[in-house]
């Protein structure tokens, strides 16, 4: 361990942990956030949703987006798959098929960061006989 | 950066960590290893959740899923189905008691939405044996803005305008406190921090200790800058061996990043903390006697003045400080006098942290803004009562404060309206009561506990309380008379008017408090000689039930002090004034026709006698 000599230091210490553990502090408030629901049934991880949840870990902070990233089950869409739903804060959640790393990037800058719809959308086709947490 | 993607949280709080928790944290990290999910999932051991009633406690983020009960033999379908597949395992979810459901996100469970968690933000969300994780939560942040843009006397001051009163118990405003060590000049200071928590049933201080020590030694750090003090001290007792192990490695990390020692955040400020132990005796959470204690010394307060600000440890100006109330600096700090003054009641600022027993669903430790009131608390974070029983009473404060009853669950709680309804604050352990408890045992436990810890300096508290105590168990005995309620009112009052210490002072209020608020209930017990709730087992009555009973002299014959009467084949009948207690006629009888009631028929028995 290094010392922390100055309040500059300290500061420099805090963003470099705060990162490791923000998950925390975001998974407290996840309404007001970005949430990404990543298929990752044997179909979706057969499809290589993996890669795509990774993508989205990793990506999702670096471009500056509060998200939270959580994984679910089979969707049912398995043609589609990988399939990612993502829900903006206040909005109706938006499930998109055929998820790869560049469809990743496209829903990132143009969903996510400006809320114009891209190609790949599926439309929900069901209900549920419980609200969906 | 890391890329884990979900933190498992489990729960390493003293009360988990009995029910297999360290072993469950092991097998998760095997678990994950093996699945090669190492690099994917974060295992972190924290402080407590708080929601020990239901402990073990594992948490899963970002999903916020909370996971009760957990046993070793579940890790793996948690792995399996949670982490791997993403489906919940519905079977250790929090069951919503009302609706029947299993909660998803905790965010939505009863326990936690009513709280507020100031002293205990961190608890239960970083590993309390790791500083990186607290500094990710801006611990240090408020010493370092404190050392580089404030002066000690704008420091004291703002501590001064949040209102943040001492959480120990008396409530007393800590900026003056402060501002007054800070006014005596001498060559050396002191900071001591109190952990030394004495009430029965009350875990608070334990558990921030456990699951947030930097919060401590970052707010020591800042009052010693404060008031001129170089070294702090720790009093903690003994029997806390896991908030002791990690204090020691909280104050080891803390030494080896340069933010405890010489030249703190290159101020030139030095500040160091100590750990002092105590065997674990009540009255040292007085601060004169903590004091005394600290120096070697018998456990005995001492009159005050001179107060601790002016002479304490090793006679040198010292503050001491309750955990609770240290937990709070740094947030006020960081976050600001209007924010935490907006929180809670006119004359109590900001949160409490306390510590629920008794007879409760939910068992353990919440934080609440000032100003709640008793029902919220026992029925929406509680719970409610255990079994569906009705409310009694509960206590609070500890062996010094008193019982609050029926009338007093919408009074919102803060120190003022706690002192006025005969109990108090204290440092918030929380036993609530049902009907199945007797209040004057309740009142003779607590007095039992004061008799014990009392430490014999003083007559009044030292012989006063003794008394007490004889006289509450004659009541009990059923030997007690109506002029022993009268004896018990007087003598409460000369020991809580005369007795040197708070300690003292404060020890006859279990039974004033009760007397006052259940005064029908002691006089059952003195004068009726009967104990509504069963519960002294002297004031029990063996009573022949006469539909069962078919005469058949088995209990008559076997009665040692021929108490029983009858002839065959007709009702037998058991005299009270005879019975000694014995039990053998019940164990005699095969046809249940005796039972141990809480009184018997009086009427009938007078006309029988004449």
């Amino acid at each position: 361990m290094t010392g922390i000599k100055t309040l500059a230091d300290l500061k420099r210490k805090q963003e470099e942990v705060r990162r490791e553990i923000d998950l925390r502090r975001r998974a407290e408030e996840p309404d007001s956030l970005v949430q990404v629901k990543v298929a990752m049934a044997t179909c979706g991880i057969a499809s290589g949703a993996k890669i795509v949840m990774d993508l989205f870990v990793r990506e999702l902070p670096r471009r500056g987006i509060e998200a939270v990233v959580t994984q679910t089950g089979c969707m049912g869409y398995c043609f589609a798959e990988p399939t990612v739903e993502i829900t903006l804060p206040g909005k109706e959640p938006i499930v998109f098929g055929y998820v790869d790393a560049h469809k990743v990037d496209e829903i990132i800058e143009h969903y996510i960061k400006q809320g114009e719809l891209v190609d790949g959308i599926i439309p929900q086709n069901y209900n549920t006989i419980a609200e969906p947490d | 950066m890391s890329h884990y993607k979900m933190h498992l949280l489990v729960c390493a709080g003293t009360g988990c960590q009995s029910s297999q928790s360290g072993l469950i944290h092991e097998m998760l990290k095997d678990e994950l290893d093996r699945k090669g999910l190492k690099e994917d999932v974060q295992v972190i051991k924290t402080g407590c959740f708080g929601f020990c009633e239901r402990g073990p406690i594992v948490k899963i983020l970002p999903d916020n899923t909370f996971y009760t009960e957990v046993k070793p033999e579940d890790i793996r379908e948690i792995v399996d189905e949670h982490l791997i597949k993403g489906r919940r395992v519905h079977r250790l979810l929090y069951l919503d008691p009302e609706t029947e459901e299993h909660i998803l996100d905790s965010k939505k469970m009863g326990f936690y939405k009513k709280q507020l968690r100031i002293a205990l933000r961190n608890c239960g969300i970083i590993d309390p044996e790791n500083i990186d994780e607290a500094i990710g939560r801006d611990a240090y942040q408020a010493l370092g803005m404190v050392l580089t843009r404030h002066t000690p006397e704008e420091t004291i001051e703002i501590i001064k305008r949040s209102g943040l009163r001492g959480r120990g118990g008396a409530g007393f405003p800590t900026g003056i406190k402060w501002e007054i060590a800070r006014r005596n000049s001498a060559d050396q200071k002191y900071v001591v921090c109190n952990a030394d928590e004495g009430d029965p049933g009350a875990f608070m201080d334990r558990s921030i200790l456990e699951g947030d020590p930097h919060s401590i030694l970052e707010a020591m750090a800042i009052c010693g800058y404060c008031i001129g003090a170089t070294k702090g001290l720790i009093y903690i007792r003994a029997e806390y061996p896991l908030a002791i192990k990690r204090l020691k490695i909280a104050i080891r990390q803390a030494r080896e990043y340069g933010l405890l020692g010489e030249d703190i955040l290159g101020t030139g400020f030095r500040f160091d903390i100590n750990l002092r132990y105590g065997a674990g005796a009540f009255v040292c959470g007085e601060e004169t006697a903590l004091i005394h204690s600290m120096e070697g010394k018998r456990g005995e307060p001492s009159n005050k003045p001179p107060f601790p600000a002016a002479r304490g440890y090793l006679g040198k100006p010292t503050n001491v400080n309750n955990v609770e109330t240290f937990a709070n600096i740094p947030v006020i700090l960081l976050k600001g006098v209007e924010w935490f003054s907006s929180i809670g009641t006119e004359r109590s600022k900001g949160t409490k942290v306390f510590a629920l027993a008794g007879k409760i669903n939910n068992v353990g430790l919440i934080e609440v803004p000032m100003g709640i009131t008793l029902r919220e608390i026992i029925y929406e974070i509680g719970g409610g009562i255990k079994g569906g029983k009705r409310f009694k009473a509960v206590q609070t404060g500890g062996p010094s404060g008193g019982c609050l009853t029926e009338k007093h669950l919408d009074t919102p709680i803060d120190y003022e309206s706690l002192t006025a309804a005969g109990s108090m604050m204290g440092s918030g352990g929380m036993i609530v009561l049902d009907e199945d408890d007797c209040m004057v045992s309740v009142a003779k436990f607590y007095l039992d506990f004061i008799v014990e810890e009392s430490c014999g300096k003083c007559a009044p508290c030292r012989i006063g309380n003794r008394r007490l105590y004889e006289i509450l168990e004659r009541i009990c005995d059923g030997k007690g008379t109506g002029e022993d309620l009268e004896k018990l009112y007087n003598l409460a009052n000369v020991i809580k008017d005369t007795s040197l210490c708070g300690l003292g002072q404060t020890s006859p209020n279990p039974v004033l408090s009760t007397l006052n608020n259940f005064p029908e209930e002691y006089r059952e017990h003195a004068v009726d000689k009967k104990c509504r709730s069963g519960k002294c087992r002297n004031l029990l009555y063996y009573v022949i039930d006469d539909e069962n009973c078919v005469g058949c002299m088995a209990c008559v014959r076997v009665c040692p002090v021929n108490a029983i009467t009858g002839a065959r084949k007709q009702t037998h009948f058991i005299h009270q004034d005879k019975c000694i207690k014995c039990g053998s006629c019940m164990d005699k009888c095969q046809f249940d026709a005796i039972g141990l009631k809480s009184d018997y028929d009086r009427h009938t028995v007078s006309i029988l006698v004449n």
